[in-house]
């Protein structure tokens, strides 16, 4: 092969290699990107079953409930104007508690409870995810009434900030 | 009054910064001498101001003067002294003041080791410096002035977020700025070479080491970063692919790149365009990873709306810095062609293959980080990237990366004549198939396709780096201290490919409750639990749980994972207990309290899970070694003439 010829073949295995692996990336993005919805996004049937997404709302007042001996929890997700069950095996976080916020991965099954494999642990009392405070205001718009979701969405900023005394 | 005399102090740092701008700038094109030696001389002077300014901040931190706001937000008079101190980077204006801090002491290490540069390229540098200190130095007191009073004074504070109350996080944020600032000296050398127009390449020589350096350190910072995470978050997980974990890791990959193509131009003259943009990628993505980190951005892009004059200086800063850079390398870079040549297997093209596949897999971090942030803005819902996105993606340009390193390390410059190293290639390779298979199927058992390449890959990489330089020795010839280095650099990427192969594929993760007394086992390993007893501490209380592990009949770890509630604000925070050895961590973490001594608890089994921080580790120390080459201890004069023997021509530096 002549220099030129070297040169080009070069840049043509760049090239094909380069958008080998930006084809595969955007199919695995695609693929796994997870969208949040709110409980009335949820009996409004946006969401098919089996399909994974992040699930908001504050945890209904009264309705935890555990399986003795086991890690099996279940609760109500609502968002004041609908809520959706959910069941979760693993160990909850330390701010998980009724009538707070909550985030969480799953999906849903045949009956419409929503399995979760992830409850999110990382908010503390000041800061709440903003599509979740958002998510609240509109439900509290609604029905009026219900705790903290437009004091949250002003407190949303990095949980390391704190906020004046 | 102390603290006023600080925020007056930082007032006169931003004048100094000026100064140092405006006449390394104009004294350098201008070519007027006392011009730039007043550059020089206003370092010092902004550094001792900063450092001035910053000492009262810390001093009302250690005397709880709550009637400053920022203390009275991120302090309290019962949190111990060293997180006091800490405190002062807790939160978005210490932070900005520490990176100006961090900024000053380069800027001073620049103007004293850089007494050999040649003064106008100095005066640029620092020059160039002086921009960006002023950009930070004027955001921090217009925007986010930690000085500020408050009136009345609070009474006691309102605490450092508990999480932060440690002690890796508390070294955590100036080595990781040292990391991001020292991109920007990087910066400022590309920069002044390219003000200069200069069309030798000497720069890169000069810009080698302190690119090294800053790599070392924002290698350190992102490993303890991780190791924080991995132990007070208290979920066992090492890497979260978190987009505050991924704003820092994007410098850091486009900063390998960046070493690598310094090499490349350092000694053949190639690559020098590249060069000069991606470090001015490297740089843009440490300001971007800096302000994406503590502007709040994150986690909604709305939140600019809360406080919109930070917003618009930040996204204003950003445009102007990048932008003018790559005006300035628009004007300059097309006269910066080489005229030397190089084969398809010689050293350059392999380090080619290494800059395209970082630069690939830089593109997947930062398009999976910003994702949300764009869908956000453009109303497309709201959407979160994950794990699931991130681990097969990164892999896509990261496995070839590892493995053309093993290949690529035998490769000489110019030529490419890897027929006669394709013994050590097919040898060592052959060798670490061996050893990976035995390791994988007669120690882990995994079933996964990726534990044998990992594992493979891994020992690979060690052999490879190892074998070239020890036959150099068995024929007594002495090693260079850069080749020491960059062996060592690259076992610590080979240790580091092994933990993330057996940390990924052999963990065991199990939550499962337990009644006092009760035990269970996960790979061999028994955890009992033996109860908890009530704990206090300085500004906390709470429990602590005690779980022996056994294997055998052997207690190899005794375990206290603790639950605190911080007094002041009240958060509960989960301490996992950890039981190391070098090969595998065993953890547990206490999760909530289900009534009648029963308790959900968190066990954990993660093999090798310490080579992920010791091969991060290695490879920095593997880059500091490097730094101690006879190549940077020669003058510049001396350099010149090895470049002139290559053909290059050279431009009479005045």
């Amino acid at each position: 092969m002549t220099p030129r010829q070297r040169r080009m073949a070069l840049v043509a295995l760049i090239v094909v290699g380069v958008s080998i692996s930006t084809a595969l990336a955007l199919r695995a993005f695609r693929e796994n990107v997870t969208f949040f919805q709110n409980p009335t996004d949820v009996s409004a049937g946006k969401v098919k079953p089996g399909q994974r997404f992040r699930l908001g709302g504050m945890v209904e007042k009264g309705s935890l409930t555990r399986t003795s001996g086991t890690l099996n929890v279940s609760f109500s997700v609502t968002d004041f104007n609908h809520s959706v069950p959910v069941k979760y095996d693993q160990v909850l976080p330390d701010l998980f508690r009724e009538g707070a916020g909550m985030v969480a991965y799953g999906r849903l099954d045949a009956s419409g409870t929503f399995v979760a494999d992830e409850v999110l642990a990382k908010h503390d009392e000041k800061y709440m995810p903003p599509e979740l405070a958002r998510s609240l205001k509109a439900g509290q718009a609604a029905a009026a009434g219900g705790a903290g979701g437009g004091a949250a969405a002003s407190g949303a900023v990095t949980p390391s900030t704190g906020g004046t005394p | 009054m102390l603290v006023e005399i600080g925020h007056f102090a930082m007032i006169l740092a931003l004048a100094l910064s000026a100064t140092q701008a405006f006449f390394g700038l104009t004294g350098a094109a201008l070519k007027r001498e006392r011009w730039m030696s007043v550059a020089t001389s206003a370092v010092t002077g902004q550094f001792l101001f900063l450092a001035l300014g910053t000492a009262t901040l810390v001093h009302a931190f250690v005397v709880n003067d709550f009637s400053v706001k920022y203390v009275a937000n991120h302090s309290n008079s019962a949190l111990p002294l060293f997180y006091r101190v800490a405190a002062l980077w807790g939160a978005h204006e210490g932070s900005l003041l520490l990176w100006i801090c961090v900024l000053g002491v380069w800027s001073i290490a620049v103007a004293w080791r850089g007494a050999k540069l040649p003064a106008d390229y100095l005066a640029r540098v620092l020059g160039v410096l002086g921009v960006v200190s002023f950009g930070f130095l004027l955001f921090l007191l217009t925007t986010s002035n930690p000085f500020e009073r408050l009136l009345p004074a609070a009474i006691d504070g309102a605490d450092l977020n508990p999480q932060l109350q440690d002690f890796a996080m508390a070294i955590h944020p100036p080595i990781l700025y040292a990391g991001y600032v020292g991109m920007s000296v990087s910066f400022a050398f590309a920069c002044a070479a390219m003000l200069e127009g200069r069309r030798d390449h000497l720069w890169a020589r000069w810009q080698r080491p302190w690119t090294v350096m800053a790599w070392a350190f924002l290698s350190c910072g992102i490993a303890l970063g991780s190791w924080w995470a991995y132990y007070v978050l208290g979920w066992g997980g090492w890497w979260a692919w978190d987009p505050v974990e991924n704003a820092s890791f994007m410098p850091w990959l486009a900063g390998t790149a960046l070493i690598h193509s310094l090499i490349v131009t350092d000694k053949r003259g190639l690559f020098k365009s590249w060069t000069l943009l991606l470090s001015v990628a490297v740089f843009s993505l440490s300001l971007l990873g800096t302000f994406l980190v503590r502007s709040g951005v994150l986690n909604s892009v709305h939140s600019f709306a809360a406080d919109p004059a930070r917003g618009i200086f930040i996204l204003s800063f950003l445009v102007l810095m990048i932008g003018g850079a790559l005006a300035l390398y628009a004007w300059r870079a097309p006269s910066l062609g080489s005229d030397v040549g190089f084969e398809m297997v010689s050293r350059e093209s392999f380090i080619l293959f290494n800059n395209i596949l970082l630069a690939v897999a830089t593109a997947v971090v930062f398009g999976g980080t910003l994702a949300p942030m764009i869908a956000d803005t453009l109303g497309l819902g709201t959407l979160s990237v994950g794990p699931p996105y991130f681990n097969p993606s990164f892999l896509i340009p990261t496995i070839p990366l590892v493995a053309l390193l093993s290949v690529g390390i035998h490769a000489r410059w110019r030529r490419g004549q890897l027929s006669l190293s394709k013994q050590r290639i097919l040898g060592t390779l052959a060798v670490a198939v061996v050893v990976a298979l035995g390791v994988v199927y007669g120690i882990y058992g995994s079933t996964r396709l990726m534990t044998p390449i990992g594992a493979v890959l891994g020992i690979w990489i060690i052999l490879s780096s190892l074998v070239d330089p020890l036959l150099q020795l068995r024929r007594r010839i002495a090693l260079p201290v850069g080749v020491i280095g960059m062996t060592v650099a690259h076992i610590g990427v080979g240790i580091f490919v092994l933990g993330i192969t057996f940390v990924e594929s052999s963990t065991i993760e199990r939550d499962i409750a337990l009644a006092r007394g009760q035990s269970h086992t996960i790979g061999g390993y028994e955890f009992r639990f033996l109860g908890v007893e009530n704990m206090e501490g300085p500004n906390f209380d709470g429990v602590r749980g005690h779980v022996i592990v056994t294997q055998g009949n052997k207690v190899v770890a005794d375990l206290f994972p603790d639950k605190r509630r911080y007094f002041v604000q009240g958060t509960v925070t989960t301490k996992a207990a950890i039981g190391a050895q070098w090969n595998r961590d065993l953890l547990a973490a206490l999760g909530e309290d289900l009534g009648s001594n029963s308790w959900s608890l968190r066990l954990q089994y993660r093999p090798m899970i310490r080579f992920v921080w010791l091969g991060a580790a290695i490879m920095a120390l593997g880059g500091v070694l490097t730094l101690f080459d006879r190549r940077y201890r020669t003058a510049p004069v001396a350099a010149t003439a090895s470049v002139q023997t290559t053909g290059e021509p050279v431009q009479a530096s005045s």
